[in-house]
């Protein structure tokens, strides 16, 4: 099967669908890659490098097109500047596999179906725990939260780290994220790692860990509303809830120098959350980033595409974030369309009737991604009531996301936690069979140490004496068994009382002292058990003292 | 009668004993746990005295007088940073009581005759054993605490050897001493009691300042199993029973530290630790570069002053400087200013289990802003500043990163991922455990040479100004 690479033909788009290892890989799975000149140049990735991969150069761009089987996309297919419709140009019956943003673009959807077309859409993989390796939206959303921080700081006029100089100091910048999805955890990561003294707000509680665990503080409204939404969205709030939350911007906006915001609500306008007001109360100097811009932005005075200077504080609107990282970005996507097709089954998947890709409805990913198939229109798929689809493992798909690059917390981020929760149930079983082989430890020394003083002879005092000794053991091993219990769940800060309240009962040795007073004052065991109860009581009056010491200056 | 009463006695003081000690689990029960305690053991002692076969009454009444009246001097006198020293003593004299006690058995009369006296005999021997081990043992750690003897690690040639010899020799010693008709044996008792004595000593001497906190807890354990070899040998369950409780929270309270340290317990009780270089060791990465870079109080107040979050490590320095009032207010005037100021304790952190905790609580700290490793250990990258005052190991992040540091793989207190660390600190000298710190190298690291109680004061001075 021929897989077509063409030229990213709207506007300054800088990314391209394979790169010359991506290629390597294609080929491994039986395809044969077709690329056009030139296709990967702005992505700094030379012909050259194409060829040696294996792929074959074609410079004729209209029979490169005719010829597809596959053709390999970021953007959806449009008009090019030099040939014109980019779906004119191909056979009936292809495969397109690129971004398709249906909920935007009915018209396209349309036109693939009355060609009979197949379309996989990069943006609709679902977003579960299998589906990570091939989610273009959360790599893009990377380099998108990345590149954002970048571009603030090219437009701020500091340092985003805190420095004292010979020449005086500079206060850190402060950096807020609103939205704390991919995008807004890279931006975090991105702001922390240049210094900066970062903030987050979302309105799904269940961040709130990732973002601390990107150094950030997360900051909440006394309100209490869960907005998860699904596939990784939020969901909108409730208009008290919106209400405290614009409070709590407006405080922030007087202190903060950046804001990156990257609300998305899916199938809708990008959420208003940055007010002109706001805009106003910083500031002159500070920057806003809109990762929103293209869908009508979170700020209200941003224009997509554009920098809009507002008293001195700058706006940004960029839409082309990752293709500004063309080499990274070009890798990445590369890479999640290598990984969707290898798990379609590569050139193997053919169909040997209709020779396109036969296409396994029951894995949802291809489920969910197939937009249009072989001229029907698949989209949108029924959706289900599951508010997080990775925790589920659904047959059908989840509510889709119809929105853009931005947003979407992904299960990497929960891993650890998860892998937290597993460990500790394995730690108590641990404990609780340490506990029981200690008791059994117990218990067969107790049965040897009967065996031996049983073997001594038939002696019948000795026999008394055993059985003595025997009734003994069992209390002193009841004795161990008890303490062991008593002391496990001590707190560390009451170690020190403890040891000394011990230390102070471990003087009724003094008892043993007492019982060796019988006889002439001057004989040898009395004086001795004089001695002994004399350094006993030292102990035990100092011990209990100290402790009652101790123990009257703790205080809550 | 009597003997009713006494094994009724002996039941209700075992219940209060074992009540005491689940008491001091929890704050708000710790003391009602104390007073238990005291109950416990006046009920034994009286029931005693009333009811079992005792003489010369006046005689020990007067010991146990005396004996109270200076534990009562001595536990209201002491500073509450001497508390270590206090407990070390405290546990030799319980040793030096039952090897007292072992012998009166040995020579008293009235315990021969009756059948099992292989039995009894063993049991005397055990009981004197542990009994001098602990004696000695507590004598050394308590020079040790107090600085009268150094801190280091006193490393024989052939340590285990020699522990092993005496071990050995104080077992094998029980056969001659079995054959003794009589008090015969006695010289071969006296031999064993020298040896075991020399083995505490050896035993102690050997083990690093930065481990005292279990050394302490396990001759708090050996205390108690001396206590109980008694019970055995004199026939009394109570001992039995209170020596075993005793025994059992000792040896769980050495494993707790151990596990804090990330040691077990046999390098700890045969010790050497902190000399041995350890197998596989990366000499080049031993020696942290770079300078430390001085601060003043200055500019540490100002950096206070601005700072939202304040996590303060104290360690011993802060215990022998006695700077816990001034940290205190220091405490209070941050939390004023509204900054999140609190504590990371490290559970070795001192020379005593929970030391820092009872110094803190001394100086009226509120007990729940007191944070242990586990609590805190992930809120320091968002910590603006940290302040360790007086402990250099617990923050070493050698023991995280250089396989070849002494202290590679104890759990320490990252307090590198903060935004600022300052390190309070006398010297430039290195820890307790004789390693460097890279700590002090780091970019983030500020030191501040003062005595802790001074430089705090001076701290809060400045921060009450600004």
């Amino acid at each position: 099967m021929r897989i077509a690479i063409v030229r990213e033909s709207f506007g300054n788009e800088r990314r391209v669908a394979a790169t010359p290892e991506s290629c390597k890989k294609l080929t491994a799975l039986g395809f044969s890659v077709h690329v056009e000149a030139g296709a990967g140049e702005a992505a700094c990735f030379p012909d050259q490098a194409y060829q040696q991969a294996g792929a074959e150069l074609c410079s004729d761009v209209k029979a490169l097109y005719g010829s597809a089987d596959l053709l390999l996309k970021i953007r959806p297919p449009g008009q090019r500047p030099d040939l014109g419709d980019e779906l004119a140009l191909l056979r009936d019956g292809a495969t397109i596999l690129s971004f398709v943003w249906p909920a935007r673009s009915k018209v396209l959807l349309d036109e693939l179906a009355a060609r009979g077309m197949t379309a996989l859409a990069m943006d609709q993989v679902p977003r579960i725990s299998r589906a990570q390796k091939l989610d273009a939206l959360s790599s893009m959303a990377n380099i998108a939260g990345y590149r954002a921080i970048i571009e603030a700081a090219g437009h701020f006029g500091s340092f985003f780290t805190g420095q004292i100089t010979a020449a005086g100091k500079v206060a850190p910048a402060k950096v807020l994220v609103i939205g704390a999805g991919v995008a807004g955890l890279a931006a975090l990561g991105a702001a922390k790692g240049l210094g900066a003294v970062v903030r987050a707000f979302d309105t799904r509680a269940a961040v709130r860990e990732q973002v601390q665990s990107m150094g950030a503080e997360f900051l909440e409204v006394s309100i209490s509303e869960d907005g998860e939404g699904g596939g990784g969205y939020a969901k909108e709030m409730s208009p008290a809830f919106i209400e405290a939350e614009m409070a709590l911007f407006r405080a922030q906006a007087a202190e903060v120098d950046i804001v990156v915001t990257t609300a998305l609500i899916p199938g809708r306008p990008a959420p208003k959350l940055w007010l002109r007001d706001m805009v106003e109360a910083m500031k002159p100097g500070s920057v806003v980033v809109d990762l929103a811009a293209e869908t009508g932005g979170n700020c209200e005075l941003t224009r997509a595409d554009e920098v809009v200077v507002h008293q001195g504080v700058t706006i940004l609107g960029p839409t082309d974030l990752p293709s500004r990282l063309a080499t990274t970005a070009s890798q990445l996507y590369a890479q999640n369309l290598v990984h969707l097709l290898t798990d379609i089954g590569g050139a193997k998947a053919r169909d040997p009737e209709r020779g396109d890709l036969g296409l396994d409805f029951a894995d949802e990913v291809l489920y969910g991604a197939t937009v249009v198939h072989r001229g029907q229109i698949l989209w949108p798929r029924p959706a289900k009531a599951a508010p997080d689809a990775p925790k589920v493992e659904p047959k059908k798909q989840s509510d889709r996301p119809t929105s853009d690059k931005v947003g979407g917390a992904t299960e990497r981020f929960r891993q650890p936690a998860l892998m937290y929760a597993d460990r500790t149930p394995g730690n108590e079983r641990g404990t609780t069979a340490k506990r029981a082989a200690l008791t059994w430890v117990m218990a067969a020394l107790l049965t040897v140490a009967y065996g031996i003083l049983k073997a001594q002879g038939p002696d019948t005092g000795q026999d008394l004496a055993t059985a003595l000794f025997l009734e003994r053991l069992t209390v002193f091993v009841l004795a161990c068994f008890v303490g062991w219990q008593v002391i496990w769940n001590v707190t560390p800060a009451l170690h020190t009382p403890l040891m000394s309240v011990t230390n102070a009962i471990s003087g009724i040795i003094l008892v043993g002292g007492l019982l060796h007073s019988k006889g002439p004052v001057a004989s040898a065991p009395v004086v001795l058990g004089l001695l002994a109860v004399l350094f006993a009581t030292v102990n035990v009056a100092g011990g209990f003292l100290v402790t009652r010491r101790m123990l009257k200056m703790f205080r809550k | 009668m009597t003997q009713a009463f006494l094994s009724i006695a002996w039941v209700v003081s075992s219940i209060l004993f074992v009540s005491s000690l689940r008491g001091l689990s929890h704050p708000e029960t710790a003391r009602r746990g104390n007073g238990f305690g005291i109950v416990g053991m006046l009920m034994a002692v009286v029931a005693v005295m009333l009811a079992a076969d005792v003489g010369n009454h006046v005689f020990f009444a007067l010991a146990i007088g005396t004996g109270a009246g200076v534990g009562m001097v001595l536990a209201q006198r002491v500073g509450m940073t001497a508390m270590p020293e206090l407990v070390a003593i405290l546990h030799s004299f319980v040793g030096l009581a039952a090897v007292f006690v072992g012998y009166a058995a040995f020579l008293d009369p009235l315990q021969h005759g009756n059948g099992g006296r292989s039995i009894l005999l063993v049991e005397i021997w055990i009981d004197v054993l542990i009994g001098a081990i602990t004696f000695t043992g507590s004598i050394v750690a308590f020079l040790k605490l107090r600085g009268s003897v150094s801190g280091k690690p006193l490393l024989l040639p052939a340590r285990h050897f020699l522990n092993g010899a005496m071990f050995v020799a104080s077992l094998v010693f029980v056969l001659p001493f079995l054959m003794g008709e009589g008090t015969s044996a006695l010289p071969w008792l006296l031999v064993m009691t020298a040896i075991a004595s020399v083995l505490g000593v050896h035993l102690v001497a050997a083990i690093g300042g930065a481990d005292m906190p279990v050394v302490v807890s396990m001759l708090n354990s050996y205390s108690g199993w001396t206590a109980s070899a008694a019970g055995f040998m004199l026939q009394n369950d109570l001992l039995i029973i209170t020596g075993a409780l005793v025994g059992s929270s000792g040896a769980i309270l050495s494993h707790i530290m151990c596990k804090a340290m990330n040691r077990s317990l046999p390098s700890v009780i045969f010790g050497g630790f902190g000399a041995d270089p350890p197998k596989g060791a990366v000499p080049a990465a031993a020696q942290p570069q770079g300078d430390v870079v001085a601060t003043e109080v200055a500019t540490l107040a100002g950096e206070l002053a601005a700072a939202k979050a304040v996590i303060i490590v104290p360690g011993y320095g802060m215990a022998v400087a006695r700077a816990q009032h001034a940290v205190r207010q220091l405490v209070d005037l941050l939390r004023k200013r509204g900054c999140k100021a609190r504590f990371a304790i490290h559970p070795v952190a001192g020379r005593l289990p929970g030391h820092m905790n009872v110094l803190l609580a001394e100086a009226n700290v509120p007990y729940d802003i007191v944070m242990e490793m586990d609590e805190i250990n992930h809120d320091f990258p968002q910590t603006d500043v940290v302040l360790v005052i007086g402990a250099n190991d617990i923050v070493n992040p050698g023991a995280q990163t250089d396989a070849s540091s002494p202290i590679y793989g104890m759990p320490v207190l990252e307090v590198w991922k903060s935004t600022r660390v300052v390190v309070l600190k006398r010297s430039r000298s290195s820890g307790y455990a004789g390693v460097d710190n890279p700590l002090f190298y780091l970019e983030n690291t500020r030191m501040l040479f003062a005595d802790a109680r001074d430089g705090m004061e001076k701290v809060v001075a400045a921060l009450g100004a600004a």
